[in-house]
Order: C-alpha cells, then sequence, then structure tokens
C-alpha cells in the first residue's frame, strides 16, 4: 500500500505546549489518510502521525515572527501548534486539511479503503468474532420468559433496532407492534441483560408517547410482560435518564414519561443525567482548562469544576450503580430510558452490565458489550462522533462518558478488568478513526445498507491481537470478583489526565509502572521455559539437581555476581526507564496498521 | 505525677465502637497511662484497638439519655466513635482522655514508658552521625570542614553541635556570622552535588534591619561556596514585600551591593496559621460525604492544599535547577530557617541525589534536615487538623514535604527504594509516637531530654529486617539520574494513602499491591533460578571439559 502523497510543506515548527524545550522543525506530509509530521532536529527521527479523520478543527491564527502558526485540534484530544513558513503553504495545508477532515459521503471514509491485507474469509470470520447470539445464551435466553425474535426482520418495529431482538415471551406480536407505535421511533421495550441469579431483568427503550394523558394497552401490556417474566419480585422500576424537567418538556410535544397510574406495579424515577448538548459544551471547558498554558491549580481546579465534567460522570455512574443494585439487591427488574434510549440509555445499560457481570470486563467480553448496547442498539455513532460534515450539534461525547466510567472504576477495581486503560484509549481511539467498520453509520440497517460487512473491517480481531500490550498485569481473572460496588462519592472521581492529556507526555509519570509489569509478565514464559529446558539439560550431565531453591535470597546475590550475564536474559530485561526530560518518544500512531512508504 | 489520679473510671463495658467501612463491634474499653484499648469480646473474631491517647486530636462527648457518646478524632486524620453506657462512665472516660492526651511535659509522654519487645540489632540515635556524612564527603572533595563552634548550643540554639562549613571559614567568623543571622543560623552546607562541584546552603534571614547592616564574615562565608567567576543564587522563601518588612524587625535580606555574586529570588512559600487553615479544611472537605461533586471540587480548591503543594515543588525544582543546569551554588532561606528552607533543601536533594531515594538515604535525609536542621517538630505537630486550639505554632510542614514526596514518588514510581506505607508511617509518627526521634524541638532540647538515653529511636525499629520488608517498593531500580517532577496541575493529586484512608475501603487497591508485588518478586525469583542454572551448567560443561583433556 503506498500512500499518495498530496502535498509536502518543509520547515514546518511543530510546538510543545509545555515543555520550553525549542520548538521541533521539520517536514510535513499529508496523504490521502494521514498528516505526517517528521521531525528533523531530533537525533533520533520522530513523527507524528495525525489521521484526517481525528482532527475535529483547524484553525489560522495570526502571524508570529516564527511564521504562520497552524492549530490543529483532534478528537482524541491531540493538539498540534505547527508554525509554517510561507503563508501559501500555510493555506494549502489548512484548505486541504478543511476537506480531508470533513468528508461528505460515506463512501469517503477510511473503513472503506483501508487494507490491511487480509484474506476475504479472515475478513469475514472477522465479523463473526461477537455473536450476540451467544451473549443471550450465556444468560440463558431464549428460556421460559424470554426470546430472542427476528420480528425486526424487516425493520417494521424498529428501524433503529437490529433484527433481532429479545422480548418476553409472554408479549405477542400484536403488543410488540402496538408498543412500538407508542414508543418514539418505534424503541420499544427490549432486554438489555438478565441477572441469570434472580430472573430480574434490565431492558431498554425509548420514551412513551404519552403526552399529557394518552396510553397504550399493548405498552401496558409489554411492561407487565417484563414484570412477570420476573416472578421473584412484585414490582419493576421504570427509570427515566433525564431531569424531571426536560422530561416534562417533552410532554407537551406528545412524549414524556409513563404515568404511574397506567401501569400496573411500577415503580417510577427520574436520574437526571444531562442531554448531549450540555455534554457537548460541558467537554468544551473541560478541553479549555486542560488546554491552559502554566495554569495555577486554582486555576485548573475551578476550571475542572465550572465545566461540569466530573459532575455529568458522577451522574453516569450513579444511575449504573442505582440500577446493578435494584437488579442485584432488590431483585427488580428496570425499564430505562431517557428520550430516543441510544444516548443516556446506552451508557447506564452498559455500565449497569459491567458491574453486574464479570464477563464484560474481559476483553472479549467489552467488545460484546460495546456491540449489544452501542453499535446494535442504534447509538447513533456517525451523528455523535462527526464522522462526516453534518449537524455539529448533533455532536457529542457519549461513549467518551461511558469509556471514561470505566477507567474511574479501573481506579477502583484495579485488578477486576482483564484489559489495561491502553485498550479504552484503542477503542476510543477507533470510534473517530474510521478505519474499521463498527462505529460507522447510526444503525443496523444502515450498515447494511453502507455494505459494511463486505467492504470494511471489524475492529475486534485486530484489537485482539494486541492482547499482550493491551492487557492488565494486574487482573486476577474472571471469577476474583462478581459485581462491583464503587464508592460513588465526589472523591472517588479523578481527573483523567491520560485521555484529555494523553498527548501531553511531560505531565505523565516518567516511569511506567504498566510497562514495567507487563514487561515481567512477557518474561516470565521465556524465563520458565530456559528453566525448565537448563533442568532438562543438567540430570544429564549431574545427576539430581542441588535444591538451590529459587526463593533463596542467596540464590539472587549469586545470581547478581555471576562474571557474564546470560544473553537470555539481557534479552527480556525489563524496559528501559526513560527518565525526566530526556523522555523523548513522540510518535504517536493511530492506528495498528501503517502506511509506510510516502 | 500519677497517671492513676487522671483515670477515674479505667474500664467500661458494653461499649460499642463504630469506624467507617467496618460493622459495629461491642467489647471492654481500657484505659491505661498512655493508650486507649478497646477489645471485642467476640470469641470467634478478638480484635483490639490500641490508641495512643498522644494521637488524639480532639475529643467530642454526647449523649441519648444515659447513653453516651465519644467521638475521637486523631492526629493520624482517623475518626471513631464510641458509644459508652452510664453517663458517669462516659463523662469520666471523655475527661480522662482530655487530660491523658494534652499532657504538657514531654517527659511524661509515652517514649518514656515504652519498653521495646524487639531486639536492638542497631541504636537508631547513633545511625546517622553528621561525621559519617562529612566522610563521603571528603572522599570528593577536601573545601569543607566539620566545626564543633555550636557543641555547647551557644552559637546557635536550633543547630546540631557539629555542622559543615567551608574549609576556609574558622570558627570565630563563624561566631561574627551567626550574630548576624536570625537565631545564629549561620549558612551551613545542606547538599553537595558530586556531579559539578555545587553546594546547597541553608541559614535563617541575615539581620541587615533598616539601615543596612553589613557583615564581612558572612559574605566571605557564602563567597567560598563559589566556584571563581561563577555566580551564586540566594532563594529567599518569602516574597520580596515580606523580605523588605522584615528590615524593620530587624531582618532583611542579601542585598546586591554586598552581595555581587549572588543572584536573589523571591520563591514564596506559604508558612504557619495558612498552612494549618489549608490542612484543617482540606481534611473538613474530605470528612463530608454529604458534598455534591462542584462542593467538593470548590472545597478541594479553596482549602489550597494542592497550590501550596505545586509552589513547594516548584521552589525545590528551581534550586535543584541552579545547581544541576545551571551549576550554581545556592543558598536558601526565609526568616528562621526552620520551616520552609528545610522543606526546598530536602526536597532538592531528593530530585538531585539518588542515595536519597534510598530508605537510609531517605532515613538520613530527614535526621540530617529536618531533626538536626532544628525543625521545631513538638511544637509544628503537637495538633493536626482536628484541633480546635488556635495556637500559633501548629503547622503540617513536615507532612507537606512528605506528600511532595509522594507526588515525586507517583511520578517515578520505579525510582524510590521505599513504598508510600512508609511515608504514611513517618507522618504518622511525626504526629504521636512511642519513639523519641521527633519529640523536642531540635537537638538542644533532645541532649537536654536525654532521649537517645532514655528513648527508643524509631529507626531502631524501622531498620529491621522485618519490618522494612514492609516499607520495599517492589519496583524499585536504582536510578543514578536527576529526576524532574512536573508540577502542572493535571500531574499533582490528592494524597488519597493519608486524606482518604479512613473513608474509602482500602480491599481492592491493597490486593492491586498485592498482585503487583506478586509480579515482580516471582519475575526475580525466576531470573536468579535461570542464572542458577546456567553457573551450574557452564561449571559442569567445564568440569567435563577438563576430565576430557586429563583423558
Amino acid at each position: 500500500f503506498h500512500a499518495v502523497l498530496l502535498l509536502q510543506v518543509e520547515n514546518v515548527k511543530l510546538l510543545d505546549r509545555y515543555a520550553n524545550r525549542k520548538a521541533a522543525s521539520g517536514t510535513l506530509y499529508l496523504t490521502a489518510t494521514h498528516l505526517i509530521y517528521v521531525d528533523a532536529s531530533a537525533e533520533v527521527r520522530k513523527e507524528t502521525w495525525i489521521l484526517h479523520h481525528h482532527i475535529s478543527s483547524v484553525e489560522k491564527l495570526p502571524l508570529t515572527t516564527a511564521g504562520y502558526p497552524l492549530l490543529i485540534h483532534c478528537k482524541n484530544f491531540h493538539v498540534a501548534h505547527f508554525v509554517i513558513g510561507q503563508e501559501r503553504d500555510c493555506h494549502d495545508v489548512f484548505t486541504s486539511l478543511l476537506k480531508l477532515s470533513q468528508p461528505v459521503k460515506p463512501e469517503e471514509l477510511y473503513a472503506f479503503s483501508y487494507n490491511p491485507k487480509m484474506s476475504k474469509e479472515n475478513r469475514e470470520m472477522g465479523w463473526k468474532l461477537i455473536d450476540l447470539r451467544l451473549d443471550y445464551q450465556r444468560m440463558g435466553i431464549p428460556n421460559d420468559s424470554w426470546e430472542i425474535t427476528d420480528l425486526n426482520k424487516d425493520y417494521e418495529v424498529c428501524s433503529t433496532y437490529p433484527p433481532e431482538i429479545v422480548v418476553p415471551r409472554a408479549a405477542t406480536k400484536a403488543v410488540v407492534m402496538g408498543s412500538s407505535r407508542f414508543r418514539s421511533r418505534g424503541r420499544i421495550p427490549v432486554l438489555s441483560y438478565l441477572y441469570k441469579e434472580n430472573n430480574a431483568a434490565l431492558c431498554r427503550c425509548s420514551q412513551p408517547l404519552a403526552g399529557f394523558s394518552a396510553r397504550c394497552l399493548e405498552d401496558e401490556q409489554m411492561l407487565q410482560a417484563i414484570r412477570e417474566a420476573n416472578p421473584g419480585c412484585p414490582f419493576m422500576y421504570v427509570v427515566d435518564t433525564r431531569p424531571k424537567l426536560n422530561a416534562m418538556a417533552n410532554r407537551a410535544a406528545g412524549k414524556g414519561y409513563e404515568n404511574e397510574d397506567n401501569y400496573e406495579n411500577i415503580r417510577f424515577k427520574f436520574i437526571g443525567i444531562e442531554n448531549i448538548h450540555v455534554m457537548r459544551s460541558s467537554l468544551q471547558k473541560l478541553l479549555e482548562v486542560c488546554e491552559m498554558k502554566s495554569p495555577s491549580m486554582s486555576d485548573f481546579l475551578t476550571g475542572l469544576e465550572n465545566s461540569g465534567w466530573l459532575r455529568h460522570i458522577k451522574a453516569v455512574m450513579d444511575a449504573g450503580v442505582f440500577l446493578a443494585k435494584a437488579v442485584k439487591e432488590e431483585r427488580a427488574s428496570v425499564l430505562v430510558h431517557c428520550s430516543d434510549g441510544w444516548d443516556r440509555t446506552a451508557q447506564v445499560c452498559s455500565l449497569a452490565s459491567l458491574l453486574l457481570d464479570p464477563f464484560y470486563r474481559t476483553f472479549k467480553g467489552f467488545m460484546v458489550l460495546i456491540e449489544k448496547e452501542w453499535i446494535a442498539m442504534g447509538h447513533k455513532f456517525s451523528h455523535r462522533c462527526g464522522h462526516l460534515d453534518g449537524d455539529p450539534k448533533e455532536v457529542s461525547p457519549v461513549f467518551t462518558q461511558f469509556v471514561e466510567c470505566v477507567w474511574q472504576l479501573m481506579q477502583q477495581f484495579p485488578c477486576s478488568f482483564e484489559f489495561s486503560e491502553r485498550f479504552l484509549l484503542e477503542i476510543h481511539d477507533h470510534v473517530y478513526s474510521c478505519q474499521f467498520g463498527n462505529f460507522l453509520g447510526t444503525c443496523h440497517k444502515e450498515r447494511e445498507e453502507l455494505r459494511i460487512f463486505e467492504k470494511t473491517h471489524s475492529l475486534w480481531p485486530f484489537l485482539l491481537q494486541r492482547k499482550q500490550e493491551l492487557r492488565n498485569p494486574l487482573y486476577r481473572g474472571f471469577t476474583a470478583y462478581k459485581e462491583l460496588q464503587p464508592n460513588t462519592l465526589p472523591f472517588s472521581f479523578q481527573f483523567w489526565c491520560g485521555m484529555y492529556n494523553r498527548f501531553d507526555k511531560g505531565m505523565h509519570p516518567k516511569q511506567c509502572v504498566l510497562d514495567q509489569l507487563l514487561g515481567c509478565l512477557s518474561q516470565k514464559v521465556t524465563l520458565e521455559d530456559n528453566a525448565s529446558h537448563l533442568e532438562n539439560k543438567l540430570p544429564i550431565l549431574d545427576g539430581p539437581l542441588p535444591s538451590e531453591g529459587c526463593t533463596s535470597p542467596k540464590a539472587g546475590a549469586a545470581a547478581a555476581q555471576a562474571p557474564t550475564p546470560p544473553e537470555d536474559c539481557a534479552e527480556g530485561a525489563a524496559p528501559v526507564l526513560s527518565n525526566g526530560p530526556s523522555l523523548g518518544h513522540q510518535k504517536h500512531k493511530e492506528s495498528p496498521a501503517q502506511p509506510r512508504d510516502l | 505525677m500519677e497517671f492513676a489520679e487522671l483515670i477515674k473510671t479505667p474500664r467500661a463495658d458494653n461499649v460499642v465502637l463504630h469506624r467507617p467501612f467496618h460493622l459495629a463491634v461491642e467489647g471492654t474499653l481500657c484505659l491505661t497511662g498512655h493508650h486507649l484499648i478497646f477489645s471485642s469480646r467476640r470469641q470467634d473474631n478478638a480484635e483490639e484497638l490500641w490508641l495512643l491517647h498522644s494521637n488524639i486530636d480532639s475529643i467530642d462527648k454526647r449523649f441519648v439519655g444515659s447513653l453516651g457518646t465519644i467521638v475521637i478524632k486523631c492526629k493520624d486524620l482517623r475518626i471513631i466513635q464510641l458509644d459508652i453506657p452510664g453517663m458517669e462512665e462516659c463523662l469520666n472516660i471523655a475527661s480522662s482522655i482530655e487530660a491523658l492526651s494534652t499532657l504538657d511535659s514531654v517527659t511524661l509522654m509515652y517514649p518514656f514508658f515504652y519498653r521495646p519487645m524487639f531486639e536492638v540489632l542497631e541504636d537508631g540515635w547513633s545511625s546517622f552521625l553528621l561525621e559519617q556524612e562529612f566522610e563521603l564527603l571528603s572522599s570528593v572533595t577536601n573545601e569543607w570542614r566539620l566545626s564543633c563552634v555550636n557543641k555547647e548550643f551557644s552559637v546557635c540554639p536550633s543547630y546540631p553541635p557539629v555542622v559543615i562549613v567551608p574549609k576556609s571559614i574558622d570558627d570565630d567568623a563563624l561566631r561574627k556570622v551567626a550574630l548576624f543571622r536570625h537565631g545564629g543560623r549561620f549558612p551551613v552546607l545542606s547538599y553537595y552535588h558530586k556531579k559539578n562541584g555545587m553546594a546547597m546552603l541553608r541559614s535563617s534571614q541575615p539581620l541587615t534591619g533598616t539601615n543596612g547592616r553589613r557583615c564581612k564574615e558572612d559574605e566571605k562565608l557564602v563567597n567560598a561556596t563559589l566556584r571563581s567567576g561563577r555566580r551564586g543564587f540566594v532563594i529567599d522563601t518569602r516574597p520580596l514585600t515580606v523580605a523588605q518588612q522584615a528590615r524593620a524587625k530587624g531582618g532583611g535580606f542579601e542585598q546586591e551591593v554586598h552581595y555581587p555574586q549572588w543572584r536573589r529570588i523571591h520563591k514564596y512559600i506559604e508558612r504557619f496559621n495558612i498552612l494549618q487553615e489549608s490542612f484543617i479544611k482540606l481534611v473538613e472537605a474530605c470528612n463530608d460525604q454529604s458534598h455534591n461533586m462542584d462542593r467538593w471540587l470548590s472545597k478541594l480548591e479553596a482549602s489550597n492544599w494542592l497550590t501550596h503543594i505545586k509552589e513547594l515543588l516548584t521552589a525545590a525544582c528551581l534550586a535543584a535547577q541552579c545547581i544541576d543546569r545551571e551549576g550554581a551554588s545556592v543558598l536558601v532561606h526565609g526568616s528562621e530557617g526552620t520551616d520552609s528552607t528545610l522543606q526546598v533543601t530536602s526536597l532538592a536533594q531528593i530530585i538531585l541525589d539518588p542515595r536519597c531515594r534510598t530508605i537510609r538515604g531517605f532515613e538520613a535525609l530527614i535526621v540530617r534536615e529536618w531533626l538536626q536542621a532544628g525543625h521545631p517538630f513538638q511544637q509544628r505537630c503537637a495538633q493536626s487538623a482536628y484541633s480546635n486550639s488556635k495556637q500559633k505554632w501548629e503547622a503540617p510542614v513536615f507532612l507537606l514535604f512528605l506528600e511532595c514526596v509522594w507526588q515525586i514518588h507517583r511520578q517515578f514510581p520505579c525510582s524510590f527504594e521505599f513504598n508510600e506505607q512508609f511515608l504514611i508511617m513517618l507522618f504518622e509518627h511525626a504526629y504521636a509516637s512511642q519513639f523519641g526521634t521527633f519529640l523536642g524541638n531540635n537537638e538542644n532540647e533532645r541532649a537536654k531530654l536525654k532521649l537517645p538515653q532514655k528513648t527508643m529511636s524509631l529507626w531502631s525499629w524501622v531498620n529491621r529486617p522485618e519490618e522494612l520488608s514492609r516499607f520495599q517498593n517492589p519496583l524499585y531500580e536504582a536510578n543514578s539520574l536527576v529526576i524532574w517532577p512536573s508540577v502542572a496541575p493535571q500531574s499533582l493529586q490528592l494524597w488519597e494513602g493519608v486524606f482518604l484512608r479512613w473513608n474509602r475501603p482500602s480491599r481492592f487497591l491493597e490486593e492491586a499491591e498485592e498482585e503487583r508485588i506478586h509480579i515482580i518478586k516471582y519475575n526475580k525469583e525466576l531470573q536468579a533460578r535461570v542464572n542458577t542454572l546456567r553457573r551450574r551448567l557452564a561449571q559442569l560443561q567445564a568440569q567435563d571439559g577438563e576430565v576430557q583433556e586429563e583423558q
């Protein structure tokens, strides 16, 4: 694969926002997919890669003595500040990037041209890696109360749901169809997660078209069927994740929320998570804080507070915890919705599942969770991530918030996830990269129309290949922790420097414990092999081995005095620590497979 | 005085102990001269809580009917609650605790009564002598000497009997300089940077007064630390205005005319009551669980604690930079030179000197730069964050230092031989301890109290192998480089291990630490095993070869 070089500009400086080091000087290349900056001033060749799809904004700043500055903000929170010598060049780069970063037609997305040289069979296998039916099977579905139905195979129930959905067996086709007419965009109540231990179910839908007085018998029957599928509990929760005021305002538009008088034995509850517009502006404020030039502690903390970001994260987490508790401790089924049931609902359902079921904290399980609650159930990735040139008011960091909630959980439960922070960042990158088909479009129907299963690759096999570097060395396995009960007091939430200041390496710990531990684990196999190999060899020469215990500290001391270090050990030595200011690897890669040739 | 006089009710039954994240336990409460002891009566899991009276910062009592409740707030920031049946018992116990936790005579403190249950392998009182330090120094330079000018504590009451000064300055000159410096704290060597021969000195402010007094010997002393043609930096931990105002009270700062080779930098570090208030506010914020997110963040901000951390680290980086990057000698002082000065000099050494990042080296640093240098521990640590008394001598100066070390530790998790627990342990012992190490305000007082003879040193206990193993950082790999921490707000965090220690469940974090230790330990064992096997194989092959040759 030879990337076509669109533009090459010499004498470009890349400013370092935080360190007062001398700005790098080098060459900037534009290919069809990436902006590549090669630093010529460094002793070692340093490359900065920016995927065009990652660019959220390009700004020309006023002329400085150094030249014409160009400020690039990326969706993965990379901020690159270039200074270009010639105005003409700066303008060329600017206009090219504007065009390249805002594709108009879906076919222009990277996924449709991305070619990792993989056989057709493997590509197809890749798409089959995640099978949602298996996950329902894991929950014991189909069973006496729940069935997988293809009622939606022609998208008659709901155009944004997948063809197969899980509904109570007791709900007839008439009930399903009736309910779909009473739910916004036909998003009827369907099963999200069944807690096998007590049959309490987590279900999701959109808001009812209740207005001030409308009711729908089939919808009421639908909820009754959900409640009765869990005979262990006489009531069920209906949770509206919106602030009450927003929900009430919706009534005037003929939408709204369930009237407790019309539904039998429901307990209705509001959980105030703000809407996508509030979240978008909150992130904007947060990023402004992260970008401040040498802020004081007070500036930073005040900015963090005013952004409201951690307040929103806590709200999502609180909601997830509420759902998990209702299911586990009160043994009650819960039906969750917001307005359309594809943003806040996706956040809290996936979070509650993650809290309840250790499977979702494994590599595979987390992929299933995202495929199930986000992709299949029609979270509009394309709009929320701004994949195509479109309405900026549709963009919102809903998925980012979910990823952050998972990270916050990792801080409280460091041994309960199979994967590390890096896996989260990798997924987050690819939600925006459009390099793989998974996150394209807005729903299953649209993905079929885009023929992503025929034309693009699935992300998951690529990530699974990199399990070794993305895993959490502290993971104690599937059975070590069952349900998680996180502390949600405000002080349990931290600012996620690794996400929002991810590319400001100077701010991060200079020595990485994760690398150190991963190094140990990867050495482990080699060392164990070496040991058994040597042990096999010794008796031939020497008979039985003297019991020089490997736990004896003397053995270690003796080994340290050994005249020449054995080669294998040197090879497998723990990663070299870089130190303070000399830390210099700047190479940011956006994708596992990069076009190498320029 | 007999402690028995203070203990009206030595024992109460059916007392219920409440602690956050623990089930309430019923048991018996006993008071002794130095401890509050609670033991649960449960057969299956008998539990005992021993609390030093000197660890108690404040106590509140309230009654519902005849059931009394005592809330005890400790200097290590823990809060426990005891429900005691019987109004009289409760009142007696409360007043006893109050009296016993506020004894005003040092010699009544527990260290004077404590008899260790362990065998002393090494007397900590003589583990870290300045003479040893000087010996090390002499191996790389002969520009310094050990002066005993203060052996009777007559030149400077807050200095140790021996100090290190430039060789060219004699004791008579030192006596003169002492008169020119606040509290007699003439400039002494704090740290010698082997890499480039630069020195860090510390002192108190010069007594220039309003009429610009000068002292030739003082100028000579500090200039003796400069390389020819090179400049030095005076880092004054007060803002310029404060330093100027100090002149009216007889204090002052080094004026350019008299110290032409020195550049003065004012790097303000907050002190005394401001720090204490900040500490109190932070702890209050951490303990109030009713806060929503906005309120928590605004309280965290308003406490200014992290601001102080950032400022302090910045100042330490500045001092370290002057020495390592600028190749200049540095003199650090504020007013008295017993608080912010020591914070800066000791943190700069953490950054510059790999030895200070080892366990023994860090202990030596604390002895040298805090205990011997005359940080008034007894005054500063008399009360912690829960005290209501507004005495002006308390301040969490040492805690701030420990937290800064923790912040650097977090950024360089593999460069320290000790772990977070080690820092927390030092915090605890500085405020309440069975050991005499942190008693008294300076070496002079310690000598008068005969602490080395009458009490046990903390180091005697800590440096025993079984204790040390708890404080070792499994990730440690000696790093001989200078470590520059980031002071960006994003890089600094609240020290949860101290401030949230009692407010959150710790199980999952402890398990993570166990896991880390396990991974590294297993790796090291494997490595050792492979090496041993390989050596053995090589030996055998060599023997084999010899045998063949003989044949």
